[in-house]
């Protein structure tokens, strides 16, 4: 594997196999242990760099840090010196200097964890930046694909909603193509990128015409400033043409799931009755994202200190 | 006097130049008896070259670059003249300001600063600027433009090109429709929704040409386009100039060089605006500009301090350094591809750049009795561009590790040297 996860590409097959089936066999590893901890990352240091608030995702790595024995120091940078203009190249150089092994970085600029990347020497992991990719969540994505339908390859995942400003939908666009899914991406025209036509994806604008042969049902949340942008006319409108409700998930064949990233609008992009439905992984998701998070910074740090 | 032996005007046979009180005396061979004899080996003379489009910073930004530094940058360029853009702070919307600067340029006296004028007061885009107090003062203003910003109200920009006709000045239109690049960050296609970056719509910038076109047609204004950067905006431009439209538009070398590609890095020192484009805008841009569809090459020359730029992309000020390396990238975009030969190259970068400016004295052609603005290049010299070496105070060149043609050997302002040996005199 390349030395940074900075987006889906820096994985080709074998190695995006390579992190689903480490996260598998951590997994097996830890079940029924009473202490949920491996000794692999013990005297490394895992800096969690967040510039946007995302609990679930900062827990998420946190958790997976730890369980792998590694120091976890948190750097939130509300109210730190980077509110008061410290620029991310200061905050690299510091971290370099605190012996930062790996650096988890959430930014709301895209491309900032590759900035970060060119300034330390130790590995980077992409937790979100901006508008461009998220790529664990696209391996935990792909994780919970493979463990409720036996394999990615062929697979039609359809994925529906906000991809212009997606770093789910990039992320999920390159890395299940890498694995030999078929994905098409469904959205208001507004919604989709200019460009998106280069993309390894089929399009279309009309979900209940692609729901019958979908294998995985991808939802992606709506941002309420949205609407208020004219991407969309309202919410009904948009709930009613690009939601999934009741009657659209009895199209689906019966073996289908369906994903959402969450946080979820219940009653927009995802009806209550489909996000509690047994077809739901929304659950499992959260649970298999520390596996595949453990699997990454296993990966990328767990060779012998240099 | 001087004596300037063995050069090639316009890449043509070799001659002597002699210059006598700053003008050029005698032209031929074997011209003999001067005090100071410049062995020109051979090189390439042009006449001086003349930017339309130079962002000096000074008032206000000093650590970026000021008029002094610029004006060296420009002559090791091999410029005789710059027009320095109007978005310093303060804002060049008054004569006292635009005298300041047209000042400061007289005494770092390398080449001659020509204050641009903003179109509206502190480029607010909602009332026109004391233009003609702007046009009488010292400074002479002829070129008009609230470039950074495009004047997007159309009445007003109506307004701004009925009433600059009183002054024979232009205005520089920076073309842009702001609500269509709301938060835009590169060329909108491909490469930005790959790279997550919100696009920059090439419509954006050729919905506002088209308009303007026709709003200059209708009044009968001189209309000049900045930093010309699409393909379709090239097409626009030979309609509006089929039609009889007083237009004329620049192109920067970046443009000319350069695609989208090199957002890949999200190294910002790419990040310009307009937008780096796709190869097929460069191809057509090149073209535009060897038909003469695109008038001038003006550098968009905007120097940034380096907390401006080693930052993410998104905070990151858009713009480029260019006055050092705009004629090597000319040369490498134009002249070897055989777009354009040597008077082209006069033509797009000193002469209609002059006119535009309406700078008597300046994109004059290399002829005896013509103000001695000159430079003398080596275009077969090939060097890696270190932006350390650069005389600039910015560092953000584009270029920087590429290897590009074509050396100033030296420049001259009114016969006197301002760069000999590549090396500037003061
Ligand atoms: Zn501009």
């Amino acid at each position: 594997m390349k030395r940074h996860l900075l987006e889906a590409g820096d994985l080709d097959r074998a190695d995006a196999t390579l992190v689903l089936d480490t996260a598998g066999q951590i997994e097996s590893a830890l079940a029924g242990r009473e202490v949920k901890k491996l000794p692999t990352l013990r005297g490394r240091t895992v800096v969690n760099l967040f510039y946007e608030d995302s609990t679930r995702t900062r827990i998420s790595f946190e958790l997976a840090a730890k369980r792998l024995s590694a120091d976890v120091i948190n750097f939130s940078a509300k109210g730190s010196s980077v509110s008061k203009g410290e620029s991310l190249k200061d905050t690299a150089l510091t971290l370099e200097a605190m012996g930062a092994d790996g650096i988890v970085v959430r930014h709301g600029a895209s491309g900032a964890p590759h900035r970060l990347a060119t300034w330390v020497k130790g590995s980077v992991v992409n937790a979100g930046d901006g508008t461009h990719e998220h790529p664990t969540q696209a391996l935990l994505d792909a994780y919970t694909i493979r463990q409720r339908l036996g394999r990615l390859d062929g697979v039609r995942v359809v994925v529906v909603g906000d991809v212009l400003h997606s770093r789910v939908a990039r992320s999920n666009v390159w890395l299940l193509s890498t694995l030999g899914a078929e994905v098409t991406l469904v959205a208001p025209p507004t919604l989709l990128p200019v460009g998106v036509g280069s993309w390894p994806v089929a399009v279309s604008y009309d979900l209940d015409a692609v729901l019958p042969k979908a294998d995985v049902v991808m939802m992606l949340r709506v941002q309420a400033e949205r609407m208020n942008a004219s991407f969309f006319p309202s919410a009904r409108e948009y709930s009613r043409r690009y939601g999934l409700d009741a009657r659209r998930m009895a199209v689906l064949p019966d073996h289908a799931i369906v994903m959402h990233p969450g946080p979820m609008n219940r009653g927009m992009e995802i009806a209550a009755e489909v996000a509690d439905s047994a077809r739901s992984t929304i659950v499992d998701q959260v649970g298999n994202g520390v596996s595949v998070r453990m699997a990454v910074l296993y990966l990328l740090l767990g060779g012998a200190p240099e | 006097m001087t004596l300037i032996t063995n050069v090639r005007p316009y890449g043509e046979d070799a001659v002597d130049i002699r210059i006598t009180d700053g003008r050029i005396t005698e032209i031929g061979p074997g011209l003999a008896g001067d005090d100071d004899v410049v062995d020109g080996g051979g090189l390439v003379a042009l006449p001086g070259l003349v930017d339309l489009h130079t962002h000096l910073r000074e008032p206000g930004r000093e650590d970026a670059e000021t008029v002094e530094t610029g004006s060296r940058a420009a002559a090791l360029g091999g410029f005789t003249a710059v027009h320095a853009m109007a978005n310093t702070d303060p804002v060049a919307d008054t004569a006292g300001v635009v005298e300041q600067v047209w000042r400061l340029g007289q005494e770092a006296g390398l080449v001659d600063v020509v204050p641009v004028g903003a179109v509206t007061v502190g480029l607010r885009g909602e009332r026109l600027a004391e233009l003609g107090a702007m046009a009488d003062s010292a400074a002479r203003v002829r070129v008009f433009s609230d470039d950074g910003h495009c004047v997007a109200d159309p009445a007003l920009m109506r307004r701004a090109l009925e009433y600059v006709k009183a002054l024979d000045g232009v205005v520089a239109q920076h073309a842009e429709e702001p609500r269509l690049t709301v938060g835009a960050q590169m060329n909108e296609g491909d490469r930005s929704a790959r790279l997550g970056l919100a696009g920059w719509p090439a419509a954006a910038e050729e919905a506002v040409i088209a308009r303007d076109v026709l709003l200059a047609g209708h009044v009968g204004a001189r209309l000049h386009v900045c930093h010309v950067s699409t393909a379709g905006s090239v097409d626009i431009l030979r309609w509006a100039k089929s039609r009889g439209v007083q237009v004329t538009a620049e192109v920067t070398p970046h443009h000319l060089l350069l695609t989208d590609e090199c957002a890949e890095t999200y190294d910002p020192v790419f990040k310009v605006n307009p937008p780096l484009r796709s190869d097929a805008d460069v191809q057509a841009l090149r073209a535009g500009l060897a038909d003469g569809t695109i008038d001038a090459v003006a550098t968009d020359h905007a120097p940034h301090a380096v907390e401006d730029k080693e930052s993410e992309w998104a905070s990151a000020r858009p713009g480029m350094l260019g006055l050092e390396q705009a004629l090597s990238i000319v040369v490498q975009t134009m002249v070897e591809p055989g777009l354009l030969d040597w008077r082209g190259v006069a033509d797009r970068m000193s002469v209609r750049p002059a006119a535009i400016g309406r700078l008597a004295g300046h994109g004059r052609p290399l002829a005896v009795g013509e103000p001695a603005n000159l430079l003398l290049l080596d275009p077969t010299h090939r060097a890696t561009v270190d932006p350390a070496a650069l005389a600039s105070r910015s560092r953000n060149s584009p270029y920087a590790g590429r290897e590009l043609p074509g050396r100033v050997v030296a420049t001259f302002l009114r016969g006197t040297a301002t760069v000999l040996d590549g090396k500037a005199q003061k």
